[in-house]
């Protein structure tokens, strides 16, 4: 049925025509060709049905003549069906395919870190003043022996598990170079350089560029195996297993063809224009015991220098698989909950598959130390980390340290406009066509990310000193720092923390 | 009443402790007068007392202290004991009645050793024996608790002024070459013995002034080696760690402070490549374990006293060096009212100091 619109536009370009100037900076701005000149009428018109909302635009007009407004227009109201169920029916009947979208979940459900509350000393103990005394961050990820070893002459043996030292206990999580761009990737880079502190290639393989920033980089080995090589491996400080990401859990990744260019080919080994779909499970991996066998294999490729990073999606038994990872040969867990991002996923497994990473984080902290085996493994923890207030939630709840990535792209411009699967992100971020890349300049992307993280580690310190802590360590699953509001005993349970007031 | 235990309550606090250095015993009622000074730095709600040194008729036996609520208990926890032990000597520990102190419990004491039947079976080691058998009997016997457990040692200890409760046990009557004192300030009312304090494992004991901020990042470590934290106090996890890192992984005691109150980063990244590498061991191997906050602690053993505060000294603490004596104390007042020519000098933020019979202080 051409010619019937069953959508309209979901939103709607409010251009303050009093303070155009036509000078067409939005038009060249906007990849969606949302913007053009009407020659006619001698002004600035727009094609609302482009428009993603990802306030380039906006952002760039020079006469702040532009607005993007939600549309007002509505179907009769249902809270059965609501409008946007209704629009996804259509969408599917028009075209019989599975619907997508990207970045993290942005249901309706509980934020946890957002109802609970952090402690401060009065009186009976002192807080302590960061301005004034030092406070630490120093993080080592890795297995944590307790058993003393001796030398002959009675000394310590300090050979220890292969350990990553961050100076913060933030690290950049996995993107892949394809489904974002060279230069978000070379921001990252530079910035984990700077901060001391690590990102992650995520399972696209590494640019050769890249190569020199080996000590603060974290190279994935995933499903599809893109870009994994000897030199791959050694590039690297550490290697993370991707067995799932919390934004789809249950399926691989997804990287469509119009992003695959010349050197996103190269980097990962695959033809040009391709759609780059990894298979759903690693299929060296249908079991706890191959998972161990492919960690060792991959610390036996690396001579046993670098730490092994399992991650996983967080979904319901998720307590008794990190125990069962914790096991097999691995250093630290990952787990992404299920507000976690991404550069496409099925809109259906975004919005409904997996568990919110504060309940995961509890209680596989609790399984781990109900079982004796907390300090074999390391746990960072991500998807979604907001600002300083969640990183210090997560750590009192027994996470070693924090990933961020939609935090660190929403630095570099990212508006969580969730259409980094279409490839023309205006940010240059979630993008490979040259034009768009080149908007995105990493010298002042790095210095962003730095910025970004400078702040959150200040406002960490000023928290723990209010908390009388001057070594993060001393924050590290320390649960009785936190308090909950408003949630019911089974999610107090849960948490392992105690309401407000009590 | 909410006992320790059930809340995590915080509480200042007064130390002392002193070492005799030239084999001369150390009356217990010295002790009494050393904290009586600190009066003011205590609120009624708990005192007590640690002597080393006090048994020599029994010094091959474990000294087992503990109170019960009622008869039923003592005869639960009896039996739990001769199950387990072969019982030496066993009574009512001596005490006179006092009129600021009130309510006790009935307070019994076993000379003790652990049966070889059941000690073989275990396959532990004879202490981790006694440890094992102490939790069990804290944890599971209603109205049982020991709270000293060492041997040629002894706590004493109760609710009420530390100068009353150190008459009430008649602690004139005891020498020992070591002993320490504490006086509580809780900021709540618990009623109970056994949330007094030193705090004692074995022949270890601590007595605490602070409120450390780390404490449940230590507790939920601690707790996977097997250590119950029940009372929820700061003395408790503080014993505890101290008795894994010493007696379960062999650390010193000097390697052991320097888990708890480690060296700031940029301490260590100073020092010497040797030295450098084994505190950067002890701090990245051990995180869970570094204690922050104020705190400054008497850890008594048998032969001597490890002092030792928190890296930033949140607390006071002075040494006193007398003839033949080495004194310890929350104030000075408590080290001269002993001692009148004494050598005051006030131990570094983080620096243990530790002091045997044989030996002084650093």
């Amino acid at each position: 049925m051409p010619g019937i619109h069953y959508i309209y536009p979901a939103y709607e370009v409010a251009r303050n025509q009093n303070r155009c100037i036509s000078c067409r900076a939005c038009q060249q701005q906007c990849a969606n060709e949302v913007h053009h000149y009407d020659q006619e009428l001698k002004m600035m018109v727009s094609q609302d049905d482009n428009c993603v909302n990802c306030q380039r635009c906006v952002s760039l007009c020079p006469t702040r003549a532009l607005k993007i407004e939600p549309t007002t227009n509505a179907f009769k109201k249902n809270h059965n069906w609501q409008q946007n169920k209704i629009e996804e029916i259509y969408r599917q009947a028009a075209t019989g395919g599975v619907l997508l979208s990207s970045m993290g979940n942005p249901e309706d459900f509980p934020v946890y870190w957002d109802k609970i509350l952090i402690n401060a000393s009065q009186v009976t103990n002192p807080s302590i003043d960061p301005l004034r005394e030092p406070m630490e961050g120093v993080t080592f990820l890795g297995k944590k022996s307790v058993e003393i070893k001796r030398g002959p002459n009675g000394k310590i043996i300090t050979k220890t598990a292969p350990q990553l030292k961050l100076n913060v206990p933030i690290l950049f999580s996995a993107m892949s170079y394809g489904s974002i761009s060279y230069n978000a990737h070379e921001s990252l880079a530079r910035a984990a350089e700077a901060l001391g502190t690590f990102y992650n290639t995520g399972e696209g393989g590494l640019h050769q560029d890249f190569y020199r920033y080996d000590k603060n980089t974290i190279v994935q080995v995933a499903s599809g195996r893109f870009g994994v090589h000897p030199e791959y491996l050694n590039a690297a400080a550490a290697i993370e297993i991707k067995m799932g990401q919390g934004a789809k859990p249950g399926i691989g990744g997804h990287l469509p063809g119009e992003k695959i260019n010349a050197e996103v080919s190269r980097t990962r080994m695959i033809p040009e224009g391709t759609d780059a779909i990894s298979p759903a499970p690693h299929h060296d991996i249908y079991s706890i015991e191959d998972l161990h066998q492919l960690v060792h294999s991959l610390k036996e490729a690396t001579n046993y220098e670098k730490p092994v990073i399992v991650k996983i999606a967080a979904v319901h038994n998720v307590a008794a698989i990190a125990s069962g990872i914790a096991r097999s040969g691995a250093d630290i867990i990952a787990i992404d909950g299920f507000r976690g991002g991404t550069g496409a996923a099925p809109t259906r497994i975004r919005d409904n598959v997996g568990i919110p990473i504060e309940l995961a984080l509890a209680a596989v902290d609790k399984r781990l130390r109900d079982e004796g085996i907390r300090n074999n493994i390391s746990l960072v923890i991500g998807g979604s980390v907001r600002s300083s207030a969640d990183v210090i939630k997560a750590i009192a709840l027994g996470a070693d340290a924090v990933y961020i990535a939609s935090a660190a792209l929403i630095a570099l411009g990212c508006h969580l406009c969730r259409a980094c699967q279409v490839g023309k992100c205006n940010w240059g971020i979630a993008t490979q066509r040259a034009d768009l890349v080149r908007r995105l300049n990493p010298d002042i992307g790095y210095q962003r990310l730095v910025n970004l993280v400078h702040a959150w580690e200040h406002e960490i310190m000023e928290m723990m000193g209010g908390m009388g802590i001057n070594a993060i360590e001393s924050l590290r699953g320390n649960r009785l720092m936190l308090r909950g509001v408003g949630l019911s005993e089974k999610e107090l349970e849960i948490l392992g923390i105690k309401h407000a007031g009590e | 009443m909410i006992r320790e235990g059930q809340e995590r309550i915080p509480a200042g606090c007064a130390i002392s402790g002193v070492v005799s250095h030239d084999g001369r015993p150390i009356s217990g009622g010295e002790m009494i007068r050393s904290i009586a000074t600190m009066h003011d730095r205590s609120n009624g709600l708990g005192g007590g007392f640690a002597g080393y040194g006090i048994y020599p008729k029994h010094r091959d036996e474990y000294a087992l202290h503990l109170i019960f609520d009622d008869e039923a208990a003592r005869l639960r926890g009896e039996r739990f004991l001769l199950d387990h032990f072969e019982v030496q000597e066993s009574g009512v520990i001596p005490t006179k009645k006092h009129k600021n102190i009130t309510s006790e419990p009935l307070i019994w004491r076993y000379f003790a050793k652990p049966r070889p039947d059941k000690l073989a079976v275990s396959q532990l080691d004879e202490k981790e024996f006694v440890v094992r058998a102490t939790f069990a009997i804290n944890g599971t016997i209603e109205g049982a608790y020991v709270f000293s457990s060492g041997k040629n040692m002894g706590v004493f200890k109760a609710v009420g002024y530390p100068e009353d409760v150190g008459e009430f046990y008649r602690l004139d009557e005891y020498e020992g070459l070591v002993w320490t004192a504490h006086g509580r300030y809780p900021t709540n009312t618990p009623g109970w013995w056994g949330g007094a304090h030193p705090f004692a494992l074995l022949d270890s004991t601590i007595v605490h002034n602070g409120e450390i901020s780390s404490y449940d990042a230590n507790r939920r470590f601690i707790e996977m080696f097997g250590y119950a934290c029940t009372l929820l106090t700061d003395t408790e996890v503080i014993t505890y760690i101290l008795d894994f890192l010493t007696r379960r992984q062999g650390l010193t005691l000097t390697e052991a402070s320097k888990v708890i109150a480690a060296p700031f980063w940029e301490k260590i990244e100073l020092m010497e490549k040797e030295e450098r590498e084994e505190l950067t061991y002890l701090r990245s191997m051990f995180p869970s374990l570094l204690i922050t906050g104020p705190f400054s602690i008497l850890y008594g053993f048998s032969g001597g006293l490890m002092a030792l505060n928190d890296r930033l000294k949140l607390r006071s603490m002075v040494v006193g060096e007398g003839k033949s004596r080495t004194y310890i104390s929350s104030e000075e007042c408590a080290i001269r009212v002993l001692e009148e020519d004494v050598k005051i000098w006030s131990p570094v933020g983080g620096e243990p100091v530790i002091i045997t019979t044989g030996q002084r202080g650093n």
